[in-house]
């Protein structure tokens, strides 16, 4: 006989998202049956947003070290060497369910969840960037969640003054019922200055700062947690409300304090705000916490233990201080006119007891809530191998200047300026290149420095439905290609891994598949993963999203004036090709676009090969010899070619010869591929070097004209090509009157 | 040169505009707190830079017009220093009645952020006097709330007294006129949505912000 509390019913446990087995193991830790508040903090720690139960034993095999890692994960974020005693901290995380709920708070609160998990470690945020995926550009929903999310992500990050420098934007039918809203934040900090969730001790007190809690965002990490159905959009109570303003004096008081030396610990509240904030830093630390809730600052009036322990009111830190510095906080946060209050001290009992209107009302053991939540190795299969499919194996188009027209006007490489210039990319003086500029990466300055950092964000979702592994491999291959494109030395990443439901076994194969060859690409290319967020249950009605595991990268450029972009390309310039190019056409963009299919193996990523192309690349781009670099991803060599045409405003003559079909030459998705530009004594030079070191280096082409061409015919006047790319997403978004 | 920026709570361009007065003047300028009542002596310029703030709420540049500092910045400002506000500062100075006219909502409606084409309508001024001779300018704009508006009458003064310093090239905000920058009629407070302390490096993609300093400088 399964045992209650007075008031709760196995209906309730089951309301909190907790199975039987799970609430066996609570009622064995609790050694009794849990009241109505100790049962909501079971559920929201215990949510797959917060324990990562499905995830966690398979994300022990990313690599997370190396010389330049200071802090993996399990902080608030990740935290790098860039030199010169300076850090850099990042992290990528996910807000997909409620942005497809409630579109502009949603996006707005992701943006300003990211940015607090990096200036909690004590580091000034600097950049800011997302990868969208929406569903089909025809879809009845798709405009007004573009519209919504866009505004969101500007309407926080402009106000909170960091800039908006990159991202992706994709549209796809498989997201028609769950949009992915991924934000990553970089922030820039002293090496030795850096603050974490561990280093509380007992005898601590605990100070609540920022917004008074609300009741907005009750249960939100639950509902995060689970798959969507038609009912969903009743959830719009559980999506919280963002404030940047408040967020920007939160940032400036948070950074005011931290000059200080009164800190022992900080978190900010996230999902499962006051809860799992206070959970981890107490787990952290291996003590225990003890709260008034009486004295937690409240928007409304007759807050339960229950909502306030479950809010999740944005822009809130919990800090540990050092004993007798509460003062100190005290000033600081007055002067920004932000909420401050002593809420707590920290105890050696290893518990989390909660004191509410002088009684106890929750009293629990915090080792259950956090390391020893619940972990599941959940069954798992690889999905059927899929044959490679070449060029030979497609019929040979008529035109290749109304292919390449195609491909360029489709809605994942049509121009996303419509987007991007809702966003501040300017804010703080620091941007060098942004989404305007043609630059495989975002490059902004470590302020006051030569340095800059080169950031990006990156997925193939396709591939990684054709074959999570190599898919998985894919990603992160093509995000260091992309740091490396801009002369940078690629550091780290961290990942945003967007999935299905876990409880069925072909969407865990497809998170375990690309776990594994992200893993593998990380080893291979020296490039550990310091920060990460999992996102499961991006369903609805039974249909999971495409795997997309997005990645975001950082890169140290030593000088920023030793840099590439794809554009500034001038006539009689030669374009030479890194990489060898056979016709890969498995789930390329051609297939999708011109055949309208999907199928084939993911293009193969041989990692050594991608190493020695990419260092060659770095060290051409040192020397000064390239005048533009892009690497070569969706659409192949000429949809390269055409963005470097379309940036430099010049076209280009393209030549092939051999056996390769043509349609293969110019839009195969062969990896390890980059597209150079450079004078012709340093080309010559180049060919030179590549022969010496045994790297594949083609001339495929000459700047000149006002057309891309092929062998002189197949002509796409750059003209008409400018004016439907640029057209696409604006016609999209300002149609009238057709849905 | 002696210079201040005047920080209130949500500004964020304080940083860039105090760097882009040290990069030109050779000097930091004092940050004064939106909270402090008076100014520090001696000062040959005070900047009002862009941000949100008060998180625009309410009205863009209502109520940090009305804070504590700004009885010192007018009172200044009858001295005859130069005051320049850049985007949230133009708004400030507008709701200050320090300059004529009002900034609305972007007639597109969306926040804009691009590198504006501009023209210098009047290079006579103490902002403006080091682009003698250049017309063309490029300089980023971002806001949400540019829409430069005044009465028909006060556009004719205006214009007639060319008080009118920059126009964008391409109008990005239904601003009338294509007003991006005006000065009040004694020539010693000006307001722009452009932002020129982002153009004052190679690396910013442009420096074309660098002369309305090298102006000021010049007239100090």
């Amino acid at each position: 006989m399964t045992q209650y509390a007075e008031g709760i019913t196995a209906e309730i446990v089951k309301e909190h998202g907790l199975s039987d087995e799970e609430y066996a193991i609570i009622l064995d830790r609790m050694g009794r049956a849990p009241n109505m508040n100790e049962l909501g903090i079971f559920s929201v720690m215990w949510s797959e947003h917060c324990s990562y139960k499905s995830s966690r034993l398979h994300l022990g095999k990313f690599p997370t070290k190396g010389d330049k890692v200071i802090q993996g994960p399990g902080e608030n974020a990740g935290v790098i060497d860039i030199g010169d005693g300076q850090a850099c901290v990042f992290k990528m995380e996910s807000h997909n369910h409620p942005s497809y709920i409630e579109p502009y708070q949603g996006a707005a609160t992701g943006v300003g969840g990211i940015l607090r998990d990096v200036f909690t470690m004590g580091a000034r945020p600097i950049a800011a960037l997302n990868a969208l995926r929406f569903g089909a550009h025809d879809h009845p929903k798709t405009r007004q969640l573009v519209s919504g999310v866009v505004a969101g992500i500007g309407g926080y990050g402009n106000c909170v003054g960091v800039p908006t420098v990159g991202g992706e934007t994709n549209f796809h039918e498989g997201y028609d019922g769950n949009i992915l809203v991924n934000a990553m934040a970089v922030g820039l900090a002293d090496a030795d200055k850096i603050f974490y969730a561990r280093g509380a001790e007992a005898g601590q007190p605990i100070v609540y700062v920022g917004s008074k809690t609300g009741r907005d965002g009750i249960h939100g990490a639950t509902m995060a947690s689970a798959e969507f159905d038609d009912e969903s959009e009743e959830k719009r109570p559980t999506v919280q409300v963002g404030d940047p303003f408040v967020e920007k004096k939160l940032i400036e008081a948070c950074l005011e304090l931290m000059s200080t030396d009164a800190i022992a610990a900080i978190q900010d509240m996230g999902a499962a705000g006051l809860t799992s904030s206070a959970i981890e830093m107490a787990d952290k630390g291996g003590i225990g916490i003890e709260l008034n809730m009486d004295t937690v600052p409240q928007r409304e009036t007759n807050m339960t233990t229950y909502e306030m322990m479950l809010s999740e009111s944005q822009e809130r830190m919990l800090v540990i201080m050092k004993p007798g510095r509460e003062d100190v906080a005290m000033r600081i946060f007055k002067k920004w006119e932000l909420d401050v209050a002593v809420i707590g001290q920290t105890t050696d009992t290893g518990r989390m007891v909660l004191n509410h209107h002088g009684e106890v009302v929750c009293d629990m053991p915090i080792a259950p809530l956090a390391d020893d939540a619940p972990k599941y190795d959940r069954p798992h299969f690889a999905p059927e191998v899929r044959a490679q499919i070449s060029a030979k194996d497609v019929a040979k188009p008529a035109h290749m200047g109304n292919v390449l027209l195609s491909l360029m006007t489709s809605p994942n490489m049509a121009s996303k300026a419509w987007i991007w210039n809702q966003y501040d990319r300017h804010v703080m003086a620091d941007t060098a290149a942004s989404s305007e500029d043609p630059s495989d990466a975002a490059v902004v300055r470590v302020h006051g420095t030569d340095k800059a950092l080169a950031i990006t964000t990156d997925c193939t979702p396709r591939y990684c439905f054709a074959d999570p592994f190599e898919g998985g491999k894919q990603t992160v291959a093509e995000a260091w290609r992309n740091l490396t494109a801009t002369g940078a030395d690629p550091i780290a990443i961290t990942d945003c891994l967007n999935f299905g439901n876990p409880e069925r076994p072909e969407i865990m194969g497809q998170f375990v598949g690309c776990v594994e060859g992200m893993a593998e690409a990380c080893r291979a290319l020296d490039f550990p993963v310091v920060s990460g967020n999992v996102s499961l249950y991006n369903e609805t009605n039974g249909v999971a999203i495409p795997p997309t595991p997005a990645v975001g990268a950082v890169g140290l450029i030593p000088n920023i004036n030793q840099r590439a972009g794809f554009g500034g390309m001038k006539a009689g310039q030669i374009l030479l090709a890194v990489g060898d190019t056979r016709g890969v056409m498995g789930a390329s963009l051609y297939l999708r676009v011109i055949e309208e299919r999907e199928d084939g193996g993911s293009p193969p990523v041989d990692l050594a090969v991608e190493k020695v192309n990419g260092d060659f690349v770095r060290g051409q781009i040192r020397s000064g010899r390239v005048v533009a670099c892009h690497d070569i991803s969706d659409g192949g060599l000429a949809c390269a070619a055409a963005d470097m045409a379309l940036a430099s405003g010049i076209g280009i003559k393209l030549a092939h010869e051999g056996d390769l079909p043509m349609h293969g030459f110019l839009f195969g998705e062969d990896q390890a591929r980059y597209l150079i530009a450079a004078d012709k004594e340093d080309a010559v030079a180049m060919l030179q070097d590549a022969k010496a070191d045994d790297i594949p280096l083609m001339v495929v082409g000459l700047a000149g004209g006002d057309a891309i061409s092929v062998n002189g015919a197949h002509n796409l006047d750059l003209v008409k090509l400018r004016e439907a790319w640029e057209g696409w997403l604006p016609d999209l978004m300002n149609k009238v009157g057709e849905d | 040169m002696k210079s201040a920026v005047i920080v209130f709570p949500g500004s964020n361009c304080d940083r860039d505009a105090h760097d882009a007065l040290k990069r030109v003047t050779g000097q930091a300028p004092a940050m004064v707190w939106h909270q402090d009542t008076t100014l520090p002596e001696g000062l040959d310029f005070i900047m009002i830079p862009g941000g949100f703030s008060y998180g625009d709420y309410l009205r863009c540049g209502a109520m940090a017009s009305r804070s504590a500092i700004m009885p010192a910045v007018i009172a200044h400002a009858a001295t005859g220093a130069p005051i320049l506000g850049v985007c949230n500062g133009f708004q400030i100075l507008a709701e200050s009645g320090l300059l004529p006219g009002a900034l609305m909502r972007n007639a597109g409606l969306n926040f804009v952020c691009e590198k504006a084409p501009l023209t210098v309508a009047n290079s006579n001024t103490r902002f403006t006097s080091a682009y003698a001779g250049r017309s063309d300018l490029t300089i980023p704009i971002a806001h949400h709330d540019g829409n430069y508006n005044a009465d028909e009458e006060t556009l004719e003064r205006i214009e007639g007294e060319g008080q009118i310093i920059f126009r964008y090239g391409r109008n990005p905000n239904g601003s009338v006129h294509d007003i991006a920058g005006v000065m009040n009629e004694n020539g010693n407070i000006m307001g722009m949505m452009p932002h020129p302390e982002r153009a004052v490096d190679v690396n910013h993609g442009g420096t074309d912000g660098l002369a309305l300093f090298e102006s000021l400088l010049g007239s100090a």
